[in-house]
């Protein structure tokens, strides 16, 4: 097969030009805060408009319709008959379980959180910036179908922001899948219960009547319009900065009203929230280098004042396009496959809608991506840190620093970033403004900047704690490159494949592109099957931009070129150096440990010592490890996923062994 | 019940007084037991071959002299004699119409008035066919007229394009035959002589069924089914009736009616439609709760193929032969042949008739009732819901009231609901009953029902407004024209699904419609509203009406097309039926496959090859 024929020659796409991306304004919502009382305003007349179709019922009330619902009956008769036990039993069970999960929402709950959230918002942010024209067409949403809202997830914050925004803009407020760990912070799990949030087990497997009473609840609240229902595509909080592939169980039982008829249509509206300064920052890099995640406690939460004490800039929060469900099927589902068998009975979704939810999934993150605001930090982050691979000891002058910051910032922009650098300020202030919020992450002495590794500390360290020291603002500032990964990498793979492979042969670029993004399609959102798409974009953007040219056969890089296909290549290195370091790894170890291998637990401490070693001893590998990147767990769980999707490395009964030498090594030289 | 329901009963049953030739005091039947029609027309003279084409419009639904307009002083009028609504104003209806429309009385789309002859193509004859066909003294006609009449039925693009004077492909020949055994030979004529043969009933067809194929170059001969329109014999022992397959619904239950019998079957086109086509489209009939549908009444087929003549040899009640050959030919669109000749069951006339209507708050209350009485297996004669926007348009619909005390009557009844009872005039709906049988117990059954109403919210609305509901079904098609005269369009289908579906179906083709017009560039919303007609054990069929405004639109009719497109690929993806009794025809051809799957098209296409392999009656419909 050969893929040329799939796409045409490359100057002929259609593509919308994502420069011309069209993109709401945005206003400060805390202006208003900060100039009337707090109090009137928690105590706001509230009259939100909501779902046409809506039968108002209460919490209780809701309870009993999941409870005396077809779906659940069916599931209850069915485990009853399976463990023996009676069904009034297995309904009380079904009870317990809604009971532990039910969200209590109420109004007075909002109210206290809308009038201590405004305090706290006021001291850490200085401004919480809204797209006012996507909430109207959130209300629009609202008004007509079901909503379900799709916040990226960076920051605990986020699901309180947005319960926040929803209430200051009286939109209904939306009732929140949150996890179990929140349940254990025993005040602020019943405030937040009280806020609307229910909650979820983080994992149910097998349990039949658990996923019934879950996913009918959910269901239930969805098509009776009762509120939007808000979940976190990701899963979790995102670590890097980088989205996470998306969890798809929820994404599953919020579309199948659709699918099954039981509604007209579903708006699935994608959020992006972007934090100036993420308030989990160091936090979250201690945990990615094996600091174990604190467990949620209302204690620790307060700890956390402090935090209080310090700037985090601004918050961007910007409400997407609604999407509709039914367009999104649109000759891609046949809704006629459930027409023979009774809706109430559970059925695993067959391989065709498993795809379209999947692919949904994607494309709801991509459009969470899509409008993340990034600030010049950002690009700030990524100069930073190809120096500091570089071994740049003294670090950047200033002007140098501002010099590449306004190049990456055009060519950001060329690639349809949505980034918000004040252009009436000159360069020079924006980029010393930027590292001041950031002081904590750089140094700057003598007019050079670098990131600060060499903490003060107190007291005699080993060399280890040293390199986790350092290690940590590292990963800090990669959360904040991160976030402007997914503007380049569609570009950036093109920029590597270009790199390795043997000719300019279009056909051998694409193979090359093809491996490339299939090896890293657990480490960004590349949605799967759309190689051709994905390259097809690419092309286009180092097109435009003059960086190639591209002809029937051939891919040639222009004069003018070569700076840019620099920068790209680099920006994929730290993750291509960490799969690399991965594969080496289990190489080593399959060798060492023959046959045994090594259980998926026992395997990230396992390569983090060994990264560790090779860090601290020198280059004992033939390339030197120039990334402490790789130190990430993110990173390694993400690489030790692709070696086992790609059959380099497989998993037998929990161990981890390596199977086969042959990937290209030749890659990464 | 309440008392207070109870009343509005009696005080509505009171005011039927107003049509005292119709009944008298205790209920009993005095006339036929449709609603709508008053059955002083008699059929046409079965001498000459002067068809009912010249009673009828050409252009349009029903009879000629029947016809909504709106009179000098801008009321709202029904013409002629035929129907209870005739010469009545009707003052809600104008009102109704522009704002459900935003239609306006200033903007006027008049049809062509007489058929432009010239605009017919003259005749593709087969002169050998002709020649032979002169000799067996059948009588036949190449006239525009007849051959334009014959040439379409009643789908939108069908009426629209004869009222700008459009015509296209009609048939080249008509011919009547009087008897079996003229149809027998006019089919081997055909076969003979490759001519195209298209059986004609009444002409009512919604489905494209009757539109010659525009590829056919044989020369098409539509054959006229009207003059065989006698009941031969009537076997009072067994309950059966032995007719002739042209006649048509009204003249068949009138003249068994004289014998005190009836068959029960009433479709909604029964003024028009005839017993053959109800068999080749497998019919259902308003009441077939009692009667059943036309596949429980017919006993026995006498159908004339190319291949010849294809019945059974008795008429056992049933029968373990394989599948039953009937099935071939129920349901086979006159792509196989020409039903000559059926024995139906009869029924003694029911001595006691008594109309119906409960008012529910709101559509779900109202399905959930419907399902429950088709649980208990306690449906009357016939249950309909008609949800709010069509309990609005019924309402737009009553004639003027004559006495000041109606109109109180009125406004009380509707202070009683809306008020007192505090449903949503906006939500409500309302069911439209029709019981049947011995005096006794239809009262029994009727207070069955309306104990099961009471359980779902539903309060008594009196026997008015039932019977009203059901005249409508006999004059809404003439409304069709009525708005096609002021740039209204629109059109009626159904469906037929289980019970736990018919709510989603309600709403998701409804609101798709809603839909579609917007993103069609319809300038102005559509009225997009259903009723459930039928309730059976493990189901409803659901009918919809879908009608707009198509000013600013330079292509109404596919415009139109393609919602209707939309609206049954909304219908199939929720696990509704492709059609409940319309049939396919050639307008939901495309959908034959994904609904029987292609081993039952085979069958279905192996039955044709071997009845009928030159495809003589290539009408096209089906497959």
């Amino acid at each position: 097969m050969t893929i040329l024929l799939f796409f045409p020659i490359v100057g002929s796409i259609t593509k919308k030009d994502p420069m011309l991306k069209k993109r709401d304004d945005f206003e400060d919502m805390l202006e208003e805060r900060r100039n009337s009382s707090d109090l009137r305003y928690a105590l706001k007349c509230y009259t939100p408009v909501l779902y046409k179709g809506l039968t108002p019922c209460k919490v209780s009330e809701l309870k009993q319709m999941v409870l005396q619902s077809d779906q659940l009956g069916y599931v209850i008769t069915q485990v009853s008959k399976e463990k023996g036990v009676t069904s009034d039993e297995v309904t009380g069970e079904a009870a317990a379980i809604l009971e532990e999960m039910a969200q209590r929402l109420q109004l007075s709950t909002v109210r206290f959180f809308a009038f201590t959230l405004s305090k706290v918002f006021k001291t850490l942010f200085r401004s919480i910036c809204i797209n006012e024209e996507g909430l109207q067409r959130l209300q629009q949403a609202i008004h007509n179908h079901p909503v379900v809202l799709l916040p990226s997830h960076r920051s605990y914050m986020d699901f309180l922001l947005m319960s926040y925004i929803l209430y200051t803009y009286d939109l209904a407020l939306p009732v929140i899948a949150a996890g179990m760990d929140f349940m254990g912070m025993k005040v602020v799990g019943e405030m937040l219960r009280m806020s609307g949030a229910f909650f979820i087990r983080r994992s149910f497997g097998g349990d039949k009547l658990y996923w019934a009473v879950f996913s009918e609840y959910v269901k239930i609240m969805l098509k009776n319009g009762y509120a939007p229902v808000e979940f976190f595509l990701e899963g979790t909080r995102s670590r890097t900065a980088k989205s996470l592939t998306p969890k798809l169980g929820l994404l599953n039982i919020v579309m199948d009203p659709f699918l099954k008829g039981e509604v007209f249509d579903i708006s699935l509206v994608p959020v992006s929230i972007s934090y100036e300064r993420t308030l989990e920052e160091a936090l979250y890099a201690r945990e990615l280098l094996g600091v174990p995640k604190p467990k949620e406690s209302t204690s620790g939460l307060f700890k956390a004042r402090k935090i209080l004490s310090e700037d985090y800039g601004s918050i961007h929060v910007y409400f997407g396009q609604p999407v509709s469900v039914r367009s999104l099927a649109e000759s891609r589902v046949n809704r006629s496959q459930f027409n023979l068998i009774p809706r109430h009975i559970p059925t695993r979704p067959s391989e065709e809608i498993l795809s379209f939810v999947n692919d949904s999934a994607y494309r709801l993150v991509r459009a969470q991506e899509e409008n993340m605001v990034l600030k010049p930090w950002v690009l700030l982050a990524f100069v930073l840190l190809q120096k500091q691979a570089a071994e740049e000891k003294q670090g950047t002058a200033l002007d140098e620093l501002t010099e590449q910051a306004v190049w990456l910032r055009d060519l950001s922009r060329q690639y349809g970033a949505f980034l918000h650098w004040p252009d009436h300020i000159p360069p020079s202030e924006v980029v010393s403004s930027s590292l001041s919020l950031h002081r904590g992450l750089v140094r700057i002495s003598e007019g050079r900047v670098q990131l600060a590794l060499e903490q003060e500390t107190r007291g005699a360290i080993t060399p280890e704690e040293e390199l986790l020291n350092k290690a940590v603002v590292i990963l800090s500032c990669a959360s904040y490159r991160n976030q402007a990964l997914n503007v380049f990498i569609r570009p950036a793979l093109l920029a590597s494949a270009i790199h390795t492979a043997a000719s300019n042969r279009k056909q051998e670029i694409y193979n090359s592109f093809s491996f490339l993004r299939n090896m890293f399609s657990n480490e960004f959102i590349l949605c799967p099957g759309a190689t051709v798409q994905d390259f097809e974009e690419a092309c286009y953007l180092l097109v435009k931009t003059g960086t190639l040219q591209i002809n029937q056969q051939e891919v040639l890089i222009t004069e003018r070129g070569h700076r840019t296909l620099a920068f790209l290549t680099s920006v994929l290195d730290p993750f291509l150096q960490g799969y690399q370091v991965r594969e080496m790894h289990t190489q080593r170890h399959s060798v060492v440990f023959n046959t045994n291998g090594l259980t998926e637990k026992q395997f990230i401490p396992a390569v983090r010592k060994f990264i560790i070693k090779h860090l601290l001893t020198g280059s004992l590998l033939k390339c030197r490890l120039r990334y402490t990147e790789v130190l990430s767990s993110d990173l390694q769980k993400n690489a030790l996923a692709a070696l086992i999707r790609l059959g380099a490395v497989q998993k037998i009964k929990g161990y981890v062994g390596f199977t086969h030498l042959h990937v290209h090594v030749g890659l990464i030289g | 019940m309440s008392g207070f329901s109870d009343n509005i009963m009696r005080l509505s049953g009171r005011m039927l007084s107003q049509y005292p030739a119709q009944r008298d005091w205790d209920g009993k039947l005095t006339m036929a037991p449709h609603p709508g029609i008053i059955p002083t027309f008699s059929i046409v003279t079965l001498s000459d071959n002067v068809p009912e084409q010249e009673i009828m419009k050409w252009n349009g639904w029903g009879y000629s002299d029947s016809k909504f307009l709106y009179n000098k002083k801008g009321q709202a009028e029904f013409t002629g004699k035929r129907y209870r609504l005739s010469g009545m104003i009707i003052p809600g209806l104008r009102e109704w119409m522009e704002s459900t429309f935003s239609a306006n009385l200033q903007h006027k789309t008049p049809a062509a008035p007489i058929l432009n002859s010239s605009a017919v193509q003259p005749p593709t004859l087969n002169e050998a066919f002709l020649k032979e066909l002169k000799s067996t003294g059948i009588p036949f006609s190449h006239d525009a007229e007849d051959r334009v009449f014959r040439s379409h039925g009643h789908c939108l693009h069908e009426i629209f394009a004869l009222r700008e004077g459009k015509i296209g492909r009609v048939p080249d020949l008509v011919v009547w035959p009087n008897c079996h055994n003229d149809v027998v030979k006019i089919v081997e004529l055909a076969c003979k002589h490759n001519v195209c043969l298209i059986p004609y009933g009444g002409g009512t067809s919604v489905s494209s069924a009757l539109e010659c194929p525009p590829e056919e170059t044989r020369s098409i001969v539509s054959l006229d089914t009207s003059q065989m329109n006698r009941i031969l014999w009537i076997d009072e022992k067994n309950l059966t009736a032995h007719v002739e397959a042209g006649i048509v619904g009204q003249d068949l239950e009138r003249l068994l009616n004289e014998s005190g019998y009836c068959t029960g079957h009433e479709p909604d086109s029964m003024e028009f439609s005839s017993l053959g086509g109800w068999v080749a489209t497998r019919a259902s009939g308003m009441k077939k709760n009692i009667y059943g549908n036309i596949e429980d009444l017919v006993v026995h087929i006498k159908m004339v193929t190319p291949r010849g003549v294809i019945e059974k040899s008795c008429q056992g009640p049933r029968m373990s032969t394989g599948p039953d050959v009937h099935h071939f030919i129920m349901g086979s669109e006159g792509t196989l042949g020409v039903v000559t000749e059926v024995t139906m069951k009869i029924r003694p006339m029911p001595e006691y008739q008594k109309y119906g209507s409960v008012v529910f708050p709101n559509f779900e209350m109202g399905v959930a009732c419907l399902r429950e009485v088709a649980r208990q297996r306690c449906a009357p004669a016939s249950i309909r819901l008609m949800d709010n926007e069509q309990f609005k348009f019924g309402h737009a619909l009553k004639p003027q009231v004559s006495s000041i005390f109606t109109s109180f009557l009125d406004g009380l009844k509707k202070f009683y609901i809306t008020k007192f009872k505090g449903f949503d005039p906006n939500r409500l709906c309302v069911a439209t009953l029709l019981f049947e049988g011995d005096r006794e117990k239809v009262l029994q059954h009727e207070k069955q029902v309306y104990d099961i109403a009471a359980k779902f919210g539903g309060l008594a609305a009196g026997e008015d407004n039932g019977q009203r509901g059901y005249m409508l079904t006999f004059v809404i098609a003439y409304l069709r024209d009525l708005g096609m005269d002021y740039y209204v369009i629109g059109e009626s289908f159904e469906t037929s699904m289980p019970w736990d579906r018919v709510l989603d179906i309600c709403r998701n083709v409804k609101a798709r419609i809603v839909r579609e017009c917007k993103d069609k560039g319809v300038q102005f919303p559509p009225l997009s509203t259903c009723r459930v007609t039928q309730t059976y054990d493990a189901g409803a069929c659901v009918y919809f009406y879908f009608a707009f405004n198509y000013r600013g639109l330079s292509d109404p009719v596919h415009v139109y097309e393609q919602v209707e497109h939309a609206a049954r690929e909304e219908i199939l993806a929720n696990g509704g039926s492709l059609s409940h009794h319309h049939g396919v025809g050639k307008l939901r051809k495309e959908w034959m496959r994904e609904s029987i799957s292609s081993v039952g098209m085979g069958m279905l296409k192996s039955v044709k090859d071997y009845v009928d392999p030159n495809n003589i009656f290539g009408n096209r419909n089906l497959l």
